[in-house]
Formats: C-alpha cells, sequence, structure tokens
C-alpha cells in the first residue's frame, strides 16, 4: 500500500470495472489492496472500523448471535459506518471498498499481541458469519466459486444413496419426509478441512471424505478463515517493524488498538455549572462505580494517590468543574486530612493546574476512557483507581455492588458478564439496574458518558440538540464535525468528534 | 513354551539382534521407498538400555548403521518417534527453535488397565482369554473407522508384547497431519468418557451417527459370549449393582427382585432389556435417552483410547519386533485377517524363539559346508522360527505400502508427462 500526503485521489474506474473489483458483499480479505490513499482517510478508516468490530462486540454480548434483534443492530451499524452487508444493493463499490482496506489497516494494528490477535479474529468472525448468514441461497456457490474454496456438491444420486447416513450423521438435518436434504446442497470435502465438524462426530465421514450439508459449511468457512488470518497476522507482526519506522504511521499503529472512538469528553461548555456541594450526592446518583469509589476513599481517607488523582481528577474537570473548583476541592479535601495547607499549594495545586492545561506545555488533559482505565496503569495496593469490574475480586465487586442496592438477579447477570470479560457492559448492566431502564441506550466507553447518560435519564431526558444548556444540570453539547487537516488529525487521536474550534479555544480562557 | 527369565535377557537379546531381528524388512518399512530424501535419517530412535537407561535423539545413515549400533547397544526397549527436520542424533547443533518434529505415523495404544473398571477376571498389567475380547473388538471397531471412515488404507496393528495393542497407521497423508486433527480423531473414536468419580460413561443422544450404530454391531456379535458368559457382568449382586447404577432408579427395586430369581447373567440381561423398553415407552422425556440398552454395552465394551499417545507428533512408542522386557514377548503384527483367532499367549517370546533357533543350529552346523555367508544365514534365521508367521504379515503390510506408492508416483508423473 502507498500513502500519499497528498489530497484523495480516487481510481477512476467504470460502473462493471467496480463490481468486479468487489462481486461480493463479504470477503476472505485474501489479497491487500493496492491503491494510493490519504493519510485521512487512512485514518477515518481504521477508526470506522474499529467502531464496527467494538459494535460487534457489544452486540455479540447483549444479545444471543444470530437472532433478529442481533442481525437488525448488526445491519443498522454497518449502514451507519457505510461498510458492505448485502448483496444486491445499489452502489456498493464503495461500502465493499472500505471494508476491504478498512480490514487490512486494522491487521497493523492489531498484529501486535496475542491478546490483540485473538480480539480481532474473533470479531472479524463474527462479522464474517453475519455476512454469510444473510447470504441468498444463489449466492452462497458463486461466492464460495469466487473464493476459491474446494467445496464440491454431491450429485442427487449420490445424495439418495446416502440418505439416512446423512440424516444421522448432521444434527441440522432432521429426520425423514421428502427433506430438506433434497433441496439443500451437500458438499464432498476432504475429511481434515471439517474438523470441528468431524471431531464431535456432527458430519458423516466416508472413505476419508466428510458430506457436509450447506449450513454446515458455514463452521468450515469460519474455520478456515480463522486459521488463515492468524497465519495472516503473524506474518504482519514480522513485517511490523518496517511499517512502524514510518513516522507519518507510527503514531495512529500504537494508539489505535487503545484508542477510544467517541466524544472525548473534555470540553462540554458546561464548566461551572456544578457546585461543590452537589458532588457528594451526584457521586452516589450518576458517578459509574469507579468514581464513586475515589470520591469515597478521598472523603475517607482526605487524600488520595497520583494515579486516583489523575482519573478522578480529569472526570471531575469532565463533569464541569472549573479549575478553581477543583483547587479548592482538593486542597478541602486534604487539608481535613491534616495536611498543611502550604504544603498543599507548593506540592499538589501546581499538579492540578497542569492537568487543566494551566502550566507547563499546557495540554488539556481529556478524561480517561474506560479503554484506558481498564488497559492502563492497574491499581496496586493502597489505590483506588481502576475499574471494579476490571480489577476488583469477584468477591470484593459482589458486596461492594450489593452496598450500592444492586439487585441480586442483577447482580448475577453483571458477574458473568465480568467473568467474560466484558467489564464495560457489566457496568452498563450496572447503570440499567440503578437507574431502573431495560436498555440504557448507549455503548458505554467512557465514565463521563455514564455521567451524562445517568443526568439525562435523571433530568427527564431532554433532548439536547435543541435546548441550550439548562441551569444546574450540566449538559453536553454535541461538537460540531469539522474536518481537520492531517497534521492535527494525527494529533488528536483520541477523538473523531471535532469539536468547534472556536469554542474550544473560549474554553482554555 | 521357554519360560522367560528376565535375567538372561542381556544374553538373549545379543542372539535377537545378531540373527533374528528382521532389519530388511524395518529398514524397508521406515524408509518408505526412498521417495524422500532423508527421511529415514532424520527419524528418531529412543533406546531403553539396561539398568532402564534411556537414550533419545538416537538416528541411523541407513539399515547397516541401524543393525550395529543395535547390535553394540542391546536395547532392552526400542521406540520410534517422529521424522524430524535435522538428523536426530544432531539436534544439539541446530539453532534453538529451528529443531522441530515434521512427520510421524498415526498411532494408536489400546491398554488392557483401561478397562479395570469393567472386567472382572484380571486387573491392571494382567490379562487372560476371557478378556482379551475387549482388544479384539477393540480392533474390529477402530480399524473399521479408519479404514472405511477416514479412508486409510495402511493400517498396522501390533501385539504391545504384555497388556495391549497399538496400531500405525502409515498413509503418506496421515503422516503429516497436524497435532489438531490427530486429536479431532481421536475424539471422533472416542464414546467412553469420565474416570474413576463418574459412574455413567456413555451418553448417547437422540440421533445415532453411523459411526456408533456400526461400533454397536460390533460388540453385538461378541456381547453374549464376552459378556454375559466369560465377564458374567450380571452374575452376582456386585457385579448386577454396578449395572443398575446406569439405569434410572424406578427401575431398581423390580428388577432387583428379578435377578434374586434369575440364575445366571443371560437371564438377567434379558429382564434388564424388557425393564428398559418399558420404561422407555412410559416416560419419553425423561433424562435417560432413548439407548439405554447400548450405553450399557457400550460403556463395558467399547475402546478407551489414550488421546495423548495420539495427537503428540513427537510422541515415542514402542517399536514392532521390539522386545517386552517383562514378559519376554516379542511386539508382533496382528494378521488382520484372523484377528478373532489371536492369542496373545501363544505369541513367542524371546526365549522360545532363541532356543528355537539353537535346536536349528546344531542341526544345521552338522550339515554345514560353510559356502553360505554369514548374511544370507542370518536373513533366514527368523524364518525358522515361529517368528516367522508375523514376519510374513509384516511384509504383506509392505507390498501393500509398495504398491500404493508405485500408484501414486505413476499418477503424478502422469500429470507431469513425464514418459
Amino acid at each position: 500500500m502507498e500513502f500519499s500526503g497528498v489530497k484523495r485521489r480516487k481510481p477512476r474506474l467504470v460502473d462493471n470495472q467496480k463490481n468486479a473489483c468487489y462481486p461480493h458483499s463479504l470477503q476472505f480479505y485474501l489479497q491487500p489492496p493496492s491503491e494510493n490513499i490519504s493519510l485521512i482517510e487512512f485514518e477515518n478508516l481504521a477508526i470506522d472500523r474499529v467502531k464496527l468490530l467494538k459494535s460487534v462486540e457489544n452486540l455479540g454480548v447483549s444479545h444471543v448471535k444470530g437472532t433478529e434483534q442481533y442481525q437488525s443492530k448488526l445491519e443498522a451499524e454497518l449502514r451507519k459506518l457505510k461498510f458492505s452487508y448485502r448483496e444486491n444493493l445499489e452502489d456498493e463499490y464503495e461500502p465493499r471498498r472500505r471494508d476491504h482496506i478498512s480490514h487490512f489497516i486494522l491487521r497493523l494494528a492489531y498484529c501486535q499481541s496475542e491478546d490483540l490477535r485473538r480480539w480481532f479474529i474473533q470479531q472479524e468472525m463474527d462479522l464474517l458469519r453475519f455476512r454469510f448468514s444473510i447470504l441468498p441461497k444463489d449466492k452462497v456457490q458463486s461466492f464460495l466459486k469466487d473464493s476459491h474454496l474446494q467445496f464440491e456438491a454431491i450429485s442427487d444420486g449420490e445424495k439418495t444413496l446416502r440418505e439416512q447416513d446423512l440424516i444421522a450423521s448432521s444434527p441440522s438435518l432432521s429426520a425423514p419426509s421428502p427433506t430438506q436434504l433434497d433441496l439443500e446442497s451437500v458438499y464432498k470435502i476432504p475429511f481434515a478441512d471439517a474438523l470441528d465438524l468431524f471431531r464431535g462426530r456432527k458430519v458423516y465421514l466416508e472413505n476419508g471424505f466428510a458430506y457436509v450439508p450447506l449450513r454446515d459449511i458455514v463452521a468450515i468457512i469460519l474455520n478456515d478463515f480463522r486459521t488463515k488470518l492468524s497465519k495472516a497476522l503473524a506474518l504482519t507482526a514480522r513485517s511490523l517493524p518496517a511499517v512502524q519506522s514510518d513516522e507519518r504511521l507510527q503514531p495512529l499503529l500504537n494508539h489505535l488498538s487503545h484508542s477510544y472512538t467517541g466524544q472525548d469528553y473534555s470540553t462540554q461548555g458546561n464548566a461551572g455549572k456544578i457546585s461543590l456541594d452537589q458532588i457528594d450526592s451526584l457521586s452516589t446518583k450518576s458517578f459509574p462505580p469507579c468514581m464513586r469509589q475515589l470520591h469515597k476513599a478521598l472523603r475517607e481517607n482526605h487524600h488520595l494517590r497520583h494515579g486516583g488523582r489523575m482519573q478522578y481528577g480529569l472526570f471531575l474537570k469532565g463533569i464541569g468543574l472549573t479549575l478553581e473548583q477543583a483547587l479548592q476541592f482538593w486542597k478541602q479535601e486534604f487539608v481535613r486530612g491534616k495536611m498543611d495547607p502550604d504544603k498543599f499549594d507548593k506540592g499538589y495545586s501546581y499538579n492540578i493546574r497542569h492537568s487543566f492545561g494551566k502550566e507547563g506545555k499546557r495540554t488539556d488533559y481529556t478524561p480517561y476512557s474506560c479503554m484506558k482505565i481498564i488497559l492502563t496503569n492497574p491499581p496496586g495496593q493502597g489505590d483506588y483507581h481502576g475499574c471494579p469490574f476490571r480489577h476488583s475480586d469477584p468477591e470484593l465487586l459482589r458486596q461492594k455492588l450489593e452496598s450500592y442496592r444492586v439487585s441480586p438477579a442483577g447482580m448475577d447477570q453483571i458477574l458473568d458478564l465480568v467473568k467474560g470479560t466484558h467489564y464495560q457492559v457489566a457496568c452498563q448492566k450496572y447503570f440499567e439496574m440503578t437507574h431502573n431502564v431495560d436498555d440504557c441506550g448507549f455503548s458505554l466507553s467512557h465514565p463521563n458518558q455514564f455521567f451524562f447518560e445517568s443526568q439525562r435519564i435523571l433530568s427527564g431526558g431532554k433532548d439536547l440538540k435543541k435546548e441550550s444548556s439548562q441551569p444546574d444540570t450540566p449538559q453536553a453539547k454535541q461538537g460540531v464535525q469539522k474536518t481537520k487537516d492531517a497534521s492535527s488529525a494525527l494529533a488528536s487521536l483520541n477523538s473523531s468528534l471535532e469539536v468547534d474550534v472556536e469554542e474550544l479555544e473560549e474554553l482554555l480562557q | 513354551m521357554e519360560t522367560f527369565d528376565p535375567a538372561e535377557l542381556p544374553e538373549l537379546l545379543k542372539l535377537y539382534y545378531r540373527r533374528l531381528f528382521p532389519y530388511a524388512q524395518y529398514y524397508r518399512w521406515l524408509n518408505y521407498g526412498g521417495v524422500v530424501k532423508n527421511y529415514f535419517q532424520h527419524r528418531e530412535f529412543s533406546f531403553t538400555l539396561k539398568d532402564d537407561i534411556y537414550i533419545r535423539y538416537q538416528s541411523f545413515n541407513n539399515q547397516s548403521d541401524l543393525e550395529k549400533e543395535m547390535q553394540k547397544m542391546n536395547p532392552y526397549k526400542i521406540d520410534i518417534g517422529a521424522v524430524y527436520s535435522h538428523r536426530p542424533n544432531q539436534h544439539n547443533t541446530v539453532k534453538l527453535g529451528a529443531f522441530q518434529a515434521q512427520e510421524k505415523e498415526l498411532v494408536f495404544d489400546i491398554d488392557m488397565t483401561d478397562y479395570d473398571d469393567v472386567r472382572r477376571c484380571c486387573s491392571s498389567a494382567d490379562i487372560c482369554s476371557k478378556c482379551w475380547t475387549l482388544m479384539t473388538m477393540a480392533i474390529h471397531i477402530i480399524d473399521r473407522a479408519l479404514k472405511e471412515d477416514f479412508g486409510f488404507k495402511h493400517r498396522l496393528w501390533v501385539y504391545s508384547g504384555r497388556r495391549g495393542v497399538h496400531c500405525w497407521v502409515c498413509d503418506e497423508s496421515v503422516r503429516k497431519l497436524s497435532s489438531a486433527v490427530r486429536s479431532g480423531i481421536v475424539e471422533y473414536l472416542s464414546l467412553v468418557k469420565g474416570g474413576q468419580d463418574v459412574k455413567k460413561k456413555v451418553h448417547l443422544s437422540e440421533k445415532i451417527h453411523p459411526f456408533v450404530r456400526k461400533s454397536i454391531n460390533i460388540i453385538e456379535r461378541d456381547f453374549e459370549r464376552y459378556a454375559l458368559v466369560d465377564q458374567d457382568i450380571l452374575g452376582n449382586k456386585e457385579s448386577w449393582d454396578k449395572i443398575l447404577a446406569l439405569v434410572p432408579e424406578t427401575m431398581h427395586d423390580k428388577l432387583q427382585q428379578n435377578f434374586q430369581k434369575d440364575h445366571n447373567s443371560l437371564q438377567r440381561w434379558e429382564h434388564l432389556k424388557k425393564a428398559i423398553s418399558k420404561y422407555q415407552s412410559n416416560n419419553k422425556n425423561d433424562k435417560c435417552g432413548p439407548w439405554l440398552e447400548w450405553e450399557i454395552m457400550l460403556q463395558y465394551c467399547f475402546p478407551r483410547l489414550d488421546v495423548n499417545v495420539s495427537k503428540g507428533i513427537n510422541h515415542l512408542l514402542k517399536s514392532p519386533f521390539s522386545v517386552h522386557p517383562k514378559t519376554g514377548r516379542i511386539s508382533v503384527p496382528i494378521d488382520l485377517q484372523k484377528v478373532d483367532q489371536f492369542d496373545p499367549f501363544t505369541v513367542p517370546t524371546i526365549s522360545s524363539i532363541c532356543h528355537e533357533l539353537d535346536a536349528i543350529s546344531t542341526n544345521e552346523d552338522e550339515k554345514e559346508n560353510g559356502a553360505e555367508s554369514d548374511i544370507k544365514r542370518r536373513t533366514r534365521d527368523y524364518k525358522k522360527t515361529s517368528l516367522a508367521p508375523f514376519v510374513k504379515v509384516f511384509e504383506q503390510f509392505l507390498e501393500n505400502l509398495d504398491k500404493s506408492r508405485k500408484g501414486e508416483l505413476l499418477k503424478k508423473s502422469d500429470l507431469q508427462k513425464d514418459f
């Protein structure tokens, strides 16, 4: 792949040439793309696909895969992000192209560790499974053929000969009557290619071949896909140093797998809308467990260590505390802990000012996303930061949630999600339990998002876009989407929704 | 037959390795026609010497090299391992990580000890004619599946020398199979699951896979004689309680009553079958499946495989024609045409064949004309002993391998249009 810093050059293809490039709505990603694209497009495609795969993950956890709900939500997500999913739609070239290129970009980011590879492969497999499942029957054969998979359908005569055995072997085929078997194709493939089927005796074997009905072919295809992708990622990892030495790509690739791709909550347009005496009650009503626990520890110990100060301090900034309020808040608490006020001024206030961008290189630090909290800087003895769902012992977590009045039924669901390492979904569940809603309506990826959504519900869920800010209710303004130029896009990798530049300047006064 | 005395092994093995071990056929096997360069040279062997000294990563240049080493070392036991990327005896000179096991036959090890929970006549290393039927059934069941389901053509079954049998599947494509596929094959062939703490080890689902159905057919042939007569599995309260533990509780009382009145396992089995079918017609949706009778038969008769032996490409397994140091028996190939007649107690021991050789040699020496070369004499020595028929079975196996190989080469050269 070549990268140019020049403005985007779309290859000019005639319609049937376009169709020939991508004859199907899905593919196995066997050939890397070979056009030139701009850095902006490179970054955007990558970010969009990360969003897609995260949705795939979330939906896979909150719904049973393959159900109506799951499928329609996933389809909506694909449509929103403009990736391909269905055959027989108009103008499919662009979505398919985006799908193709973004997959290969993400390989660069996700080949770097065992965990990343596993995650990437799992989501890509689920995505492929979905797309395959909605392929119309007549398209299946041509797709298989185009993908050069050696699946040979057997003749009707051969089917009849083995009818009893086929029905007895395949769980997906049910007993007699002019069958299903007459309508469905059966494929003859070398037994070793059907490992997942034959090991559990879920397929008929004869003379070294497995006789696989169409609906079971999916398992085989996915297996094949997984093997190939796994090998490809290993190969990619080996060539990675060469790619990473390209300065244009290095920051993006390093951050992509950890990237948070939602609002960064750095500016809310609501600064000063919270008063300090509200914090205690807000902490129990609207704070996510991670911040609630930090606040409690701060009140009890009149102190927090650095990790906790950063995580909590930035969160408070995100919900609307001004610098002055922050300084007052922390000083008050630390002094209660018998700290000398002067010592506070000397040692701690500098750091608070720094995190508001008033000192040093004046970066306005953004509040930590869930990903960041979960993956980096795990808490040690005496620390209260981190994500309780990730970092607490399950028993302790249970006790904590009980003290937060989570019902036993909800508790079990939450603990199951934790066991399955779905920490953010567990937190969503917590949100649902504590706010008494069935579906929180959002995909949680940021503590400030939790706060924002909570406040929205508690204040009656008013539509935020239309209304200007309400008194005493901190609200976030949805940033206006503006495209930045390439260099700043690369610099602010943690955001994809660009904030209105003028607003930003105002707030930093 | 001569009684075997382990103390005599060193002397016996000397004679065995000098005059009886079938080197030519052995080399012919592992060389696989010399089609792949260095295939034999990269094969790992391991020797167990006197006093339990164990040496791995032995490898040899050719048949003569192999012979010399074996005669020199006099191994008590020989194991065959994988074909590696480099000569095993030079593996220390290879860069770390580069020395890899690449190919090996697919092997199975069926051991009588794994059936201790279901045989009453013997336990652990002991075997008798009553329980040997388990091995016979196992060979029939597994071999049928390997041949008919998986399409494997070259299967060598070998008596392990004491309490079980081994199978070596030598097809070219099979030698290349990955560990995952080997595991999958064992899984396909497994029905009995669970250790000591699991009472009911076989659960069949609604649908009976053809593999299961065909295996049951094989067991049914021998079940009455083996289980109800020889093993007498319903012979007394202790043993029939074990079987009752496999059927729903509600059937127990009635059955206990009937069993008391019955005189033998055959009658009790009849009662059991009747009770089962009655129960099943009354309890369609119960926890117990529709195949209770078969589940019991399978638990008592179906083969039990050790997955660890089969899945590892680098796993070392006892070599055919190796001697068992405790019983003295030679690990001989089993004639698949005569599986039912195979009797482990008539397998020659090293002492018996050495004895036979001695007896013949003394006769021959009297007629000796001195013109024959040493090698020629040796190659016919085993033929004069009870080892002969077993070497014949082995040779038949090798013939088939050769035929296949020639067929493949022809196919390939046709494709390439080499005339």
